[in-house]
């Protein structure tokens, strides 16, 4: 073996995306957001379910966006700190009658906490063997939450059933609107956070150790810290959705949280663009519709469609929903000229 | 000690499953330099279609063969068709498109062979191997085909001209285009070798777990492991990585009390990364060094 085989230079496993190219313009944004605010109040109540869903598997997503993107960390091991996310939420609630609001800032301390931890081991791994460390976290989750031992909170493998609050304030809109509003909101204050965190010091942290590693240590990024803390702040905002997933469904159990559910968040970065934390919410309609399109083409080669519309997608557009954005951005420029 | 040696022969010959499972990623991670998630269901696909051919009356190593040589295209035409047009594709939208082709094959086969368990036929036959419960004739006979492709492989990568040209274009591939190799159609080489070792340890793996679409699942979980414990880089490692993997998981059903069948995954899972956290490429891998 040469010595020219053993040294190579580090490879972009994930692509540098600049800081500015990682969210929308002011105008779309206020456009995106009217659509958010009105569409409920005009279709039926499962589609604002979905909507709903949409928003939280979105924030999944963009947790997920976060650490790839941003830190240029891989994990397969979302579902585990989604998983930990609901059940906190789902016991605070049904075991010590907590408000269902409160359970929330809960469950994103604990999941960050538990994402901090799960980061220092894996700060000695990269690529593929991170890759496999926090997909062992995904496998051993549902496992542990159906251990005897912890039966008296988590109910085994039955899993616990979570009552949907009503709205507050004698507001006169069903439970499924006050939950999208709500969802809504918390969705918003997040997105805000991660673009501000992105354009911070951190997030300058964050891409340049994306970018090279071994050159953000020479300028004195402290790389060990900025590593853990991506998962941290990750695994929280991942908490935090589970717990909004866990009230959404009115239902957690240890089988809704397997690496199926990782799989798929990791599916919805893709379709929506890594590093393009608009993109999340794309790929978690993605992950959220496309399933159900497969199943009504074809019941027994569902699984087929899926696999084929994928590959479409990912034919057509390898860099995600981003790349739709960009050409949209140069024919409004050219347009304008 | 009597429980603790069965224990440590059980484990072997659950490990030689692993290992077979393991070399077949070592292949296609040399290859293109990913884990190929749709690994296992290539390997399913494949050994179904020889059982299909047996049960069209071919006999058993006639079947084995077609297979291998249906395995070797297939893998290449995959490569050709699906994965040469993401070649300059970000890495993560390549692993999206494993995730597809995953998704294709198990569906596709649950619709043509549906999902009722089926027996395979073993070459071996079944009888205890000199005279121990533990290993029957097949787990003796898969560990010494397991055993059997990895000096092949030793000998491919190491004395021809072709298994150097892989080696050449999988680790550099500029300099290996300037010396005139063709490294696109290395990768799609590799690829087929990885579907055709593959196939191998689906038709050696199918009499022990049974056949049906969704057999590779676990086995493809422990192949990986076993081949990140050994060494992404090593073949040699691979295998070795199979056998302790085996080994690992039975000893730690045995002894640690109150470990059912669900834990074992994850405890194994665990140990291998403690593994790694002391020794970051694995046990046999080489450590890459990294420049700015």
């Amino acid at each position: 073996m040469s010595a020219a085989e053993e040294v190579v230079t580090e490879g972009h496993a994930v692509e540098a995306v600049p800081k500015r190219a990682m969210t929308l313009g002011t105008g779309t944004s206020l456009v995106v957001l009217a659509v958010l605010l009105l569409v409920p109040l005009v279709v039926k109540n499962f589609v604002i379910f979905q909507m709903t869903m949409l928003l939280i598997y979105g924030l999944a997503v963009l947790a997920l966006n976060i650490l790839t993107g941003g830190s240029g960390q891989f994990s397969l091991g979302q579902s585990a700190f989604y998983a930990i996310g609901a059940y906190t939420s789902a016991i605070l609630m049904e075991q010590y009658n907590v408000n269902y609001a409160l359970t929330l800032p809960v469950a994103g301390i604990i999941c960050f906490a538990a994402g901090f931890l799960f980061g220092q081991p894996a700060l000695r791994l990269s690529g593929v063997y991170l890759a496999l460390a926090t997909f062992a976290l995904a496998t051993a989750m549902p496992q542990l939450l159906k251990l005897g031992y912890f039966e008296k909170w988590t109910g085994g493998v039955q899993g616990l059933v979570v009552t949907k609050p009503d709205a507050p304030f004698g507001l006169s809109m069903s439970q499924d609107m006050w939950l999208y509003y709500f969802t809504l909101l918390i969705t918003i204050a997040i997105y805000l956070f991660s673009v501000n965190l992105l354009r911070s010091r951190s997030g300058r942290a964050f891409m340049a150790i994306r970018d090279n590693e071994i050159a953000a240590s020479a300028m004195g990024v402290d790389v060990a810290l900025y590593k853990t803390l991506a998962f941290g702040v990750s695994a929280g905002i991942t908490g935090v959705a589970g717990g909004l997933g866990a009230i959404a469904v009115q239902f957690v159990a240890p089988d809704s949280y397997t690496i199926t559910l990782a799989i798929s968040l990791f599916l919805g970065m893709v379709v929506g663009g890594v590093g393009w934390l608009p993109g999340s919410f794309i790929g978690s309609a993605f992950i959220i519709f496309v399933p159900n399109i497969a199943e009504s083409v074809s019941k027994g080669l569902s699984g087929a469609v899926f696999g084929v519309l994928l590959f479409l997608v990912i034919f057509l557009i390898p860099h995600g929903a981003r790349q739709v954005a960009i050409l949209c951005q140069q024919l409004a420029a050219r347009l304008r000229r | 000690m009597e429980l603790f040696t069965n224990q440590i022969l059980a484990g072997i010959s659950t490990g030689a499953i692993y290992a077979c499972m393991a070399l077949a990623v070592v292949m296609i991670y040399q290859a293109i330099d990913h884990l190929n998630f749709a690994q296992g269901e290539m390997a399913m696909f494949s050994t179904f279609i020889s059982w299909q051919m047996m049960q069209w009356g071919f006999p058993y190593w006639i079947a084995f063969i077609l297979t291998l040589a249906f395995s070797f295209a297939g893998g290449i035409l995959i490569e050709r068709i699906l994965f040469k047009p993401l070649a300059k594709a970000p890495i993560l939208t390549n692993v999206a498109g494993f995730i597809a082709l995953y998704s294709i094959i198990n569906s596709c086969a649950g619709l043509i062979w549906d999902f009722t368990i089926k027996q395979y036929p073993t070459p071996f036959g079944s009888s205890p191997f000199l005279g121990s419960q533990l290993i029957s004739t097949h787990q003796a006979g898969m560990i010494g085909i397991t055993l059997l492709m990895l000096a092949g492989l030793f000998f491919f990568f190491r004395y021809t001209r072709m298994g150097l040209a892989m080696r050449a274009a999988a680790s550099l591939p500029e300099s290996a285009r300037l010396v005139g190799i063709n490294t696109s159609w290395m990768i799609a080489l590799g690829w087929g070798m990885a579907a055709a070792i593959g196939s191998v340890a689906g038709m050696m793996i199918a009499p022990v777990v049974f056949l049906e679409p969704n057999m590779m699942l676990g086995v493809l979980i422990y192949g990986f492991a076993a081949a990140v414990l050994g060494g992404l880089t090593s073949p040699f490692g691979a295998v070795v990585g199979g056998f302790l993997v085996g080994i690992f998981e039975n000893l730690v059903g045995t002894y640690i009390p109150g470990v059912g069948n669900e834990l074992k995954l994850p405890i194994a899972l665990a140990l291998i990364i403690t593994v790694l956290v002391v020794k970051p490429a694995g046990l046999f891998g080489r450590p890459i060094v990294k420049r700015v």
